[in-house]
């Protein structure tokens, strides 16, 4: 009888203009839901405008006399904190478990009746979030920082295009490493375990909590060579604020790029083995 | 097939009826009360035990990566605001075992806003018993535990690499402050929680002065600068839960040049941020409005 899958062929004759009409409206209704929550994104600016203070100070104290902290200087490490505070939301580290959710109650039979593929949909939705968190929540801690500290502004015109699109693989590597860990709910039912793991891990190891340089300088390296962890924080930063070259930074981006289309493809996979197995609960 | 099935139902209800009140038993008291809330809730946590397990390991991990990140902050550079490792390290220690307790025994109450959103709190309020207690044991988290064992162990660690030159005074401070972090913390957490008795979408909020607190306590007050200092350490006492303890602790004199003592009034301050906490809650609680649902 052959395979069976869950979900329902995409219309063949891959119209690339139609597929692109789909991704833009469910960008378009993820922008819209998520733009429903404005006093939540208020406060949360608020918080992360907090934070960028605390670590701000605590990363000044780091650069202390000498001026300059693992290869950065004072007004590159203001940057850095303000910047990384704004993108946190963007990037959205913690609490995204539509996914696990809705393999928990049953409801994502619904997403595998639908003719996109649920990697697709997802992620599109994922996008029309960032693009809403743009607003309330990169922006107010990038004016905030520069009004009370010194900081770096880029001095190098394809820092800012460089920069957006970093941003923007993060957001996607992010969401590919948020779909693995909500995944994992079609193996496990109580996705408690993995989303602790990345909790801990990706505060860590993207270098939110502190530029990634200040490690030792082999780990460091194991960590940009083996995981994808410095690619949802420590390598748009490390644009913006200009460390190195421009081409080691192009260089940069081009490894988050890997990394985003290779979770992409793993996140397919995933879903493919998954719907083989997936008993939908309740009936 | 529904009346053989009726029938056994029946029966224990009416056993239940025709026996006699065997002693004329006083009403369980309010603490027994509570002591059943709270064994619910460790029975309930218990039940899933790998998972109780992962979410233990879990919590602990987050405050060792707290720990780390200073660590590594000192891989860098020698001293931080004037401080060594050793001596950051009991400012750590004062702060991560204080918040984790007080994560542990009240942290709980950030979920507040949700009760209130939900309209569960009606439920809450209607119960006679106490609104604050029970909403702490409604779901106390145990798999705290693991991150508050850890946080002590820190400032066990800390205080005995420090050398420090122990005297009555100072042991009984090392004790103490620990103890008023935890009731400072504590206070802080069901002051912005009530929060959300006026600003329901208040979300995350009250992460800003609970996380934020542990995260400015958990370094020297000298690493901090401007109005951002003063608001912090002492408009709001933060200073008092880490940094003004460990000098009196380590003997050293304040570099900003508050006196001697001040590492003694964390207590006091402790107090007083309790009796603030407590009337926020009496007049927030009185803000309340159901949603109706």
């Amino acid at each position: 009888m052959g395979s069976v899958t869950a979900t329902v062929a995409p219309p063949t004759g891959s119209n690339v203009i139609l597929w692109f009409r789909t991704f833009g409206a469910i960008a378009g209704s993820g922008f819209r839901r998520y733009a429903t929550y404005r006093q939540a994104a208020l406060a949360g600016a608020v918080t992360n405008t907090v934070f960028g203070f605390l670590r701000c100070y605590v990363l000044l104290a780091v650069a202390g006399a000498a001026g300059s902290a693992a290869g950065y200087d004072r007004e590159q490490l203001a940057t850095f904190v303000w910047a990384g505070q704004g993108l946190l939301a963007v990037v959205l580290f913690w609490g995204w478990t539509d996914l696990a959710d809705r393999i928990r109650t049953g409801e994502v039979a619904s997403d595998l009746l639908r003719p996109v593929h649920p990697v697709t949909s997802y992620l599109a939705t994922d996008l029309g979030r960032a693009a809403w968190a743009c607003l309330p929540r990169l922006l107010p801690p990038l004016a905030v920082g520069p009004i009370f500290f010194d900081v770096h502004l880029p001095t190098r015109w394809p820092t800012v295009p460089l920069f957006a699109l970093s941003a923007l693989l993060a957001v996607v590597i992010s969401f590919g490493c948020r779909f693995l860990v909500n995944a994992t709910a079609y193996w496990l039912d109580d996705v408690r375990g993995p989303q602790i793991l990345w909790m801990l891990s990706s505060g860590v190891l993207a270098g939110l909590y502190f530029p990634l340089p200040f490690l030792p300088d082999g780990l460091y390296l194991a960590l940009q060579l083996a995981t994808p962890f410095p690619g949802l924080m420590q390598t748009p930063l490390d644009v913006l604020v200009e460390r190195g070259p421009g081409a080691a930074q192009a260089g940069l981006v081009a490894v988050q790029a890997g990394w985003a289309a290779a979770l992409l493809a793993l996140c397919r996979l995933v879903q493919r083995r998954a719907e083989r197995r997936l008993v939908v609960q309740g009936g | 097939m529904a009346e053989p099935a009726a029938l056994p139902r029946q029966r224990p209800a009416r056993r239940l009826r025709q026996r006699p009140p065997r002693r004329p038993r006083q009403p369980p008291g309010r603490l027994a009360a509570y002591r059943a809330l709270l064994g619910a809730q460790v029975r309930s946590q218990t039940s899933y035990r790998t998972s109780f397990v992962v979410d233990l390991v879990g919590n602990l991990g987050g405050t060792v990566f707290d720990v780390f990140t200073v660590l590594v902050i000192f891989g860098v550079t020698r001293e931080l605001g004037g401080f060594t490792v050793r001596e950051a390290l009991v400012v750590v220690g004062l702060s991560s075992a204080a918040f984790t307790t007080a994560d542990l025994l009240v942290g709980n109450v950030e979920r507040l806003p949700r009760y209130v959103r939900t309209g569960l709190f009606d439920a809450v309020l209607l119960r006679p018993l106490g609104a604050l207690p029970q909403l702490l044991l409604m779901d106390l988290p145990l798999r705290k535990l693991s991150r508050a064992v850890f946080g002590v162990a820190v400032l066990a660690v800390a205080v005995g690499s420090a050398g420090i030159d122990w005297t009555p005074g100072r042991a009984a401070l090392v004790v103490l402050a620990p103890l008023a972090g935890v009731v400072f913390f504590g206070s802080i957490f069901v002051a912005t929680a009530t929060v959300s008795f006026y600003w329901t979408e208040s979300g995350e909020l009250a992460n800003s002065l609970t996380y934020g607190g542990k995260d400015f306590t958990s370094y020297p007050v000298t690493v901090f600068d401007g109005w951002f200092r003063a608001a912090f350490a002492y408009g709001m006492g933060f200073a008092f839960v880490s940094y003004q303890p460990a000098l009196a602790l380590l003997g050293r004199a304040d570099p900003l040049g508050l006196p001697a003592w001040a590492g003694w009034a964390a207590p006091a301050v402790a107090l007083v941020a309790a009796g603030l906490a407590a009337v926020a809650w009496r007049v927030g609680i009185r803000h309340y409005r159901s949603t109706g649902s």
